[in-house]
C-alpha cells in the first residue's frame, strides 16, 4: 500500500507550482467485524477503506480536501488533480491565517508490524465455541491498519500494521457484568481460550446478590480499566496548550498552581512501545519521551506548532487538536494482592462509564461506575454494587484524595472504531484514593 | 460548497452482475461531501471539505445477514465484495442469533429531497458573514477566545435491491456553531449556539439572525462572569426547548432503542431499563408527555424518506399520555422482539452496517405559554444550552449540567446563575413533567454526534420541543 500512496504522491508532487506546498496524509484498514450478542453472531462484515487527503498551503493560506480513493490509479490521479484545482480556487476567497505553519524537511519513517490474524472467512469458528456457556456480548475486529504522511519538500512517513481485538462483557442472567478485551498482533488459539475460561472464572463472583450502598464519600479503588477513562479526559479540554490558553481546560488551575496534583501522579508521552505512529499530521515527528505532569507538577503540555506560533509556547510537535496519542502513568508501589486490604472498607471499581466534564474549569468530573464493582469489608469483596454516579475533581482525584497506585501497569488498548480502528491504548497502574465521591 | 454530482456508477447492472446464490442482495452507494469553515479569535482554523464515496454489499445467506462495505467502486471489486459478504455470511449462519427472511428488507421505491430555500453561498459571501459573527463574539474585553462555525454537508444515497427496491434520497445537512469564552481572573464562564443543526440551506446563515445571535450569546457569556453560583437544593426546573433536546435523547431515546433492550449493546453504549414487556403498559412519565418518533418534520435534522433497510418512515406516537407504546426499533428488531417499531434502522456511512438509531424524537407541545409556566413556580430555576452530560448504561441515573439559569422567585424570573446541574433518574424525571409548553416555546434541534454501535457510528439526530417544567428537582452548583 505504501507504493500506491508513493505513486500518488509523485504526481501530486510532479505537478505543484512555485511557491505552493502540499502535504499529504492517507490512512486506511482492511477489517473484519463479527459482533456478538450471547456468545452467537448479530452482524458479521468486511470494511475495505482509504483516504487520502490534500492540504496546500501558499501565501499565507491553508485549505484542505479529503476524499475515499477507488484503489485505481488512472482514476485516482485525475480524482487528486480536480480536487487540487478546487482547493487552488478556494485558495483566493479565504483570509490569510497568521499562524499557518509550513511543513519541513526532516527524516523519514517507515514502520511496518506483520502479524498473524485469523482468516476473515472462517474466523467465527475459532472464535466462538469457547464462548459456550455464558452470555458474551462485543465485538471482533481483525484486520491490517495503515496510515502514511509527505509533503513536497521530500518528505514521507509510513505506519502499517495488523491488529486484532475481541472486546467483550460477560453477562449474568440478574444483569452483573465483567468486562475484558483480548487484543494483540500475533493469533494464539490457546492464549485466546484461557483468556476466555479466565473471565468465566471472575463472572462467578458477580453471582452475589448486589448490594445498594448509599451516596457519599468512599475509600476507593479503582482498576487500570477505570484509571485509563480518567487519562483520556486530559485529551478532551486538559492537557492541550490552546484548550489552557482559551480558558478550556480543566489543568487551568495546574498551570496557574492554584491546584496541584498528588506525588504519586505522574504522566508521560511515550512512543517507544511503537504502538502509534510518531508523525502528526503536518508530519512532525513528536519526541519519543514527553513528561507531562510529574510527581505531580506539570511539566509540558502538548503544543502543536500552530499553539507555538499563535501563543510563543515551544512547540512539542503534538496532532493539531493536542491529544494524547500514547499516554503512560506511572506504576507506584502498591501490590496487588494488597488491593483488597489497603481498602479494608470501601468499594472497588473496576470499569467506569461515560465521563463528562461537570465542571470543566473545576475539573470536575462525572460519570458512572460499570462492570465489576464491588463493596470490600474487612479486606474482602461482600458484594457486587448497584451501579453508582460519581462526581468529583481531577484535583482530588489525581491529587489530594491520591494515597498510592498500583506497581504494575497495563496496556488499555484503544479499541474505538468511529474514524476507523484505533491503535496504541493508555498504559496506567490502579489507584488507591482516600475518598471518592459517589452522588447518586 | 455545491452539491457533489454522484458517479455514473449503475447500480442495476451492478447488481444484475453479481453472481452469487445469496438469498437476498443489497447495494447501497453513498457519497457524502462536507464542507468545514471555522474562525477562531479572527483567523481562519479550518477549510476543509471531506469526501466519502463507497458502497456497501449486503447479502443474506440461510438467514444470516453479511456485509462488505468497499472504497472500490468497479464491478469487478463489487463481485468481490459480495462474494466475501457471501463466504462470511454462509459462515456466521451457523451461529446467528436469529434467522431472519428478506421480509425484513422489504421492496422500496421511491426519493426523498432535504427542504431548502438557499442551495448554496459563495464561498466569501460564507467567509464574511463568519468573520463578522467573531467579531460580535469577541464583542467585550472579557472574551478571551471565540469560534464561528460552518458545516455544510450534502449527502446522496442510492440503495437498489434484489428485491426490487429503488431508492434515491438526497440530503442537504447544514450545521452553524458559535462559541465565547469569557474570563475575569480565575472566573471562565461560556455561551453558545451549536445545537440547531438542520436540513436546511444557507438561508440558515443569514446575516441579520446569526449577528443578533452571536451579539446575545457575548453579552450572556460576560453576565455570567459575575453571576451566584447555582444553589444546591432541590426545586422547580424549567428546561429552555434547547436543553429538552439532550434531556430527550438520553434519558428517553437510548433507552427505547430496541436493540439495546434486546442486548446487542451491551458492551459498548450499554443496556436499557426497560424491559420488551413494558411496551404498552410502563408510565414512562406524567399523562401530559406525548413523545412522537417523526421523520416527515421538514428541516428536522434527521428526517428522511425511507431507512437504510427500505422501511418507509412515518409518524408514530412512541409515548402517548405518558405510558410507552412502542419502540425505536426497525423491522430485524421488531421481529426479533415481537413488539411494534419504527423505521429507524440506519448506518453512519457506506462503511457501516445500519442499526436501530433514534432519528427525529420529540416532545409534542402542550398548552402552557412560557409565562404560565414560570409563574407556576414559587421556588426553582429555569436552565438553558447543553454544556454536561452523563448517563449510566441502563438509562437510569443522569446528570446533566447547562451554560446559563436564572432563578425563578414566587412565579418571576429574577437573578442569573453560573454553573446550573441537576441530577436525577429517568422515569421519576419524565413523571414530574408538571407543564409541557405550547407551541410558542416550541423548536427544532439537532446534533451529528449521535454515539453507539460495534462499530462505532456517529449518526445525525434531531428533536424538537417546547419548554417544560419538572417539579422538585436536584438542582447544584459548580466545583
Amino acid at each position: 500500500m505504501d507504493k500506491y500512496y508513493s505513486k500518488l504522491n509523485d504526481y501530486l508532487f510532479s505537478i505543484v507550482n512555485k511557491n505552493e506546498i502540499i502535504i499529504t496524509n492517507f490512512s486506511g484498514e482492511n477489517s473484519q467485524f463479527i459482533r456478538f450478542n450471547n456468545s452467537k453472531i448479530r452482524q458479521t462484515g468486511i470494511v475495505d477503506d482509504m483516504n487520502f487527503s490534500i492540504t496546500l498551503l501558499l501565501n499565507k493560506r491553508k485549505s484542505s480536501i479529503s476524499m475515499t480513493l477507488s484503489g485505481k490509479e488512472n482514476k485516482d490521479l485525475l480524482l487528486l488533480r480536480s480536487y487540487l484545482d478546487k482547493l487552488r480556487i478556494d485558495m483566493q476567497n479565504i483570509p490569510e491565517d497568521p499562524f499557518i505553519v509550513f511543513p519541513t524537511l526532516s527524516d523519514s519513517s517507515k514502520e511496518i508490524y506483520t502479524g498473524s490474524l485469523l482468516n476473515f472467512d472462517s474466523a467465527a469458528d475459532y472464535l466462538v465455541p469457547i464462548m459456550q456457556g455464558v452470555d458474551l456480548t462485543g465485538i471482533w475486529a481483525s484486520g491490517k491498519i495503515f496510515s502514511g504522511n509527505a509533503n513536497s519538500l521530500g518528505l514521507h512517513h509510513w505506519f502499517e500494521t495488523d491488529t486484532f481485538s475481541l472486546d467483550y462483557s460477560l453477562i449474568t442472567p440478574s444483569k452483573k457484568m465483567v468486562k475484558a478485551c483480548f487484543a494483540g498482533t500475533k493469533w494464539n488459539q490457546n492464549e485466546y481460550e484461557e483468556y476466555i475460561t479466565d473471565s468465566k472464572k471472575k463472572l462467578e463472583l458477580m453471582n452475589k446478590e448486589p448490594i445498594k450502598i448509599k451516596p457519599g464519600d468512599y475509600r476507593t479503588y479503582i482498576a487500570p480499566s477505570g484509571v485509563s477513562d480518567l487519562i483520556d479526559m486530559f485529551s478532551w479540554g486538559g492537557i492541550s496548550e490552546a484548550a489552557i490558553q482559551q480558558g478550556d481546560s480543566s489543568l487551568i488551575k495546574l498551570k496557574t498552581l492554584e491546584e496541584k496534583l498528588s506525588p504519586c501522579f505522574s504522566l508521560t508521552e511515550d512512543f517507544s512501545n511503537g504502538t502509534v505512529p510518531r508523525f502528526n499530521g503536518t508530519g512532525e515527528i513528536a519526541p519519543e519521551k514527553l513528561p507531562l505532569i510529574i510527581a505531580g507538577s506539570l511539566k509540558n503540555t502538548l503544543v502543536c506548532s500552530r499553539t507555538e506560533k499563535e501563543y510563543k509556547v515551544q512547540t512539542n510537535y503534538a496532532t493539531s487538536d493536542e491529544s494524547l496519542r500514547s499516554p503512560v502513568m506511572s506504576p507506584g508501589n502498591l501490590n496487588e494482592e494488597s488491593i483488597l486490604s489497603n481498602i479494608n472498607e470501601g468499594v472497588y471499581l473496576s470499569n467506569l462509564h461515560y465521563l463528562n466534564w461537570s465542571d470543566k474549569i473545576g475539573g470536575r468530573v462525572t460519570g458512572m461506575t460499570r462492570y465489576a464493582c464491588f463493596w470490600v469489608e474487612n479486606g474482602e469483596i461482600i458484594a457486587p454494587i448497584e451501579n453508582m454516579r460519581f462526581d468529583d475533581t481531577i484535583y482530588n482525584i489525581f491529587g489530594n484524595h491520591l494515597e498510592n497506585t498500583t506497581n504494575k501497569t497495563y496496556l488499555i488498548p484503544n479499541i474505538g472504531t468511529y474514524e476507523g480502528r484505533g491503535l496504541g491504548g493508555i498504559h496506567c497502574p490502579g489507584i488507591m484514593l482516600s475518598s471518592f465521591s459517589l452522588t447518586l | 460548497m455545491g452539491r457533489e454530482v454522484v458517479s455514473t456508477l449503475n447500480l442495476n447492472k451492478v447488481l444484475k452482475n453479481i453472481n452469487i446464490d445469496a438469498d437476498w442482495i443489497g447495494l447501497r452507494h453513498v457519497k457524502e461531501s462536507t464542507t468545514y469553515r471555522v474562525i477562531r479569535d479572527g483567523n481562519p482554523e479550518e477549510n476543509n471539505t471531506n469526501i466519502e464515496h463507497g458502497i456497501m454489499v449486503e447479502v443474506l445467506v440461510n438467514g444470516q445477514f453479511g456485509y462488505y462495505g468497499t472504497h472500490r467502486l468497479d464491478s469487478n471489486s463489487i463481485n468481490h465484495a459480495a462474494q466475501k459478504a457471501y463466504d462470511i455470511a454462509k459462515n456466521a449462519a451457523k451461529y446467528s442469533i436469529h434467522s431472519f427472511s428478506n421480509s425484513v428488507r422489504p421492496k422500496s421505491i421511491g426519493e426523498y429531497n432535504s427542504p431548502y430555500k438557499i442551495k448554496s453561498l459563495d464561498l466569501d459571501q460564507l467567509m464574511d458573514i463568519l468573520i463578522k459573527s467573531n467579531i460580535l463574539l469577541r464583542g467585550s474585553k472579557k472574551i478571551i477566545s471565540a469560534t464561528s462555525m460552518a458545516r455544510i454537508v450534502n449527502m446522496e444515497m442510492n440503495f437498489i435491491s434484489s428485491n426490487g427496491s429503488n431508492l434515491k434520497q438526497n440530503f442537504l445537512y447544514v450545521g452553524p456553531g458559535f462559541r465565547t469564552i469569557a474570563q475575569d481572573g480565575d472566573i471562565i464562564q461560556s455561551r453558545s449556539y451549536m445545537d440547531q443543526c438542520k436540513q436546511i440551506g444557507m438561508e440558515m446563515f443569514d446575516e441579520e439572525f446569526v449577528m443578533k445571535k452571536c451579539e446575545s450569546i457575548c453579552k450572556e457569556a460576560v453576565e455570567l462572569l459575575h453571576a451566584d453560583e447555582c444553589p444546591n437544593e432541590n426545586m422547580d426546573l424549567v428546561l429552555h426547548s434547547d436543553q429538552m433536546l439532550l434531556q430527550i435523547h438520553e434519558s428517553i431515546g437510548h433507552a427505547l432503542e430496541v436493540d439495546r433492550i434486546l442486548g446487542d449493546e451491551r458492551n459498548y453504549a450499554g443496556w436499557s431499563f426497560v424491559n420488551l414487556d413494558d411496551f404498552g403498559k410502563l408510565k414512562y412519565g406524567s399523562d401530559i408527555m406525548n413523545i412522537t418518533f417523526d421523520p416527515t418534520i421538514p428541516s428536522e435534522f434527521a428526517s428522511y424518506g425511507f431507512d437504510d433497510t427500505g422501511n418507509k418512515a412515518t409518524k408514530e406516537f412512541i409515548i402517548k399520555n405518558g405510558i410507552l407504546q412502542r419502540g425505536l426499533g426497525g423491522l430485524e428488531s421488531q421481529e426479533r422482539a415481537k413488539i411494534k417499531g419504527v423505521a429507524n434502522v440506519r448506518s453512519c456511512s457506506w462503511n457501516r452496517a445500519p442499526i436501530d438509531r433514534m432519528a427525529n424524537l420529540n416532545l409534542e407541545p402542550g398548552n402552557s405559554t412560557f409565562d404560565e409556566m414560570i409563574e407556576s413556580v414559587e421556588k426553582g430555576i429555569f436552565m438553558q444550552t447543553n454544556r454536561s452530560w452523563s448517563i449510566d448504561d441502563f438509562r437510569n441515573k443522569f446528570q446533566f449540567g447547562c451554560e446559563y439559569a436564572k432563578l425563578i422567585e414566587n412565579g418571576k424570573l429574577t437573578k442569573t446563575v453560573k454553573n446550573p446541574n441537576y441530577r436525577a433518574i429517568s422515569t421519576p424525571f419524565w413523571n414530574s413533567l408538571k407543564k409541557v409548553g405550547n407551541s410558542d416555546t416550541f423548536d427544532v434541534y439537532g446534533t451529528p454526534y449521535c454515539g453507539k454501535g460495534e462499530p462505532n457510528q456517529c449518526v445525525r439526530v434531531g428533536h424538537a420541543s417546547p419548554a417544560c417544567v419538572f417539579n422538585n428537582i436536584e438542582i447544584f452548583g459548580g466545583a
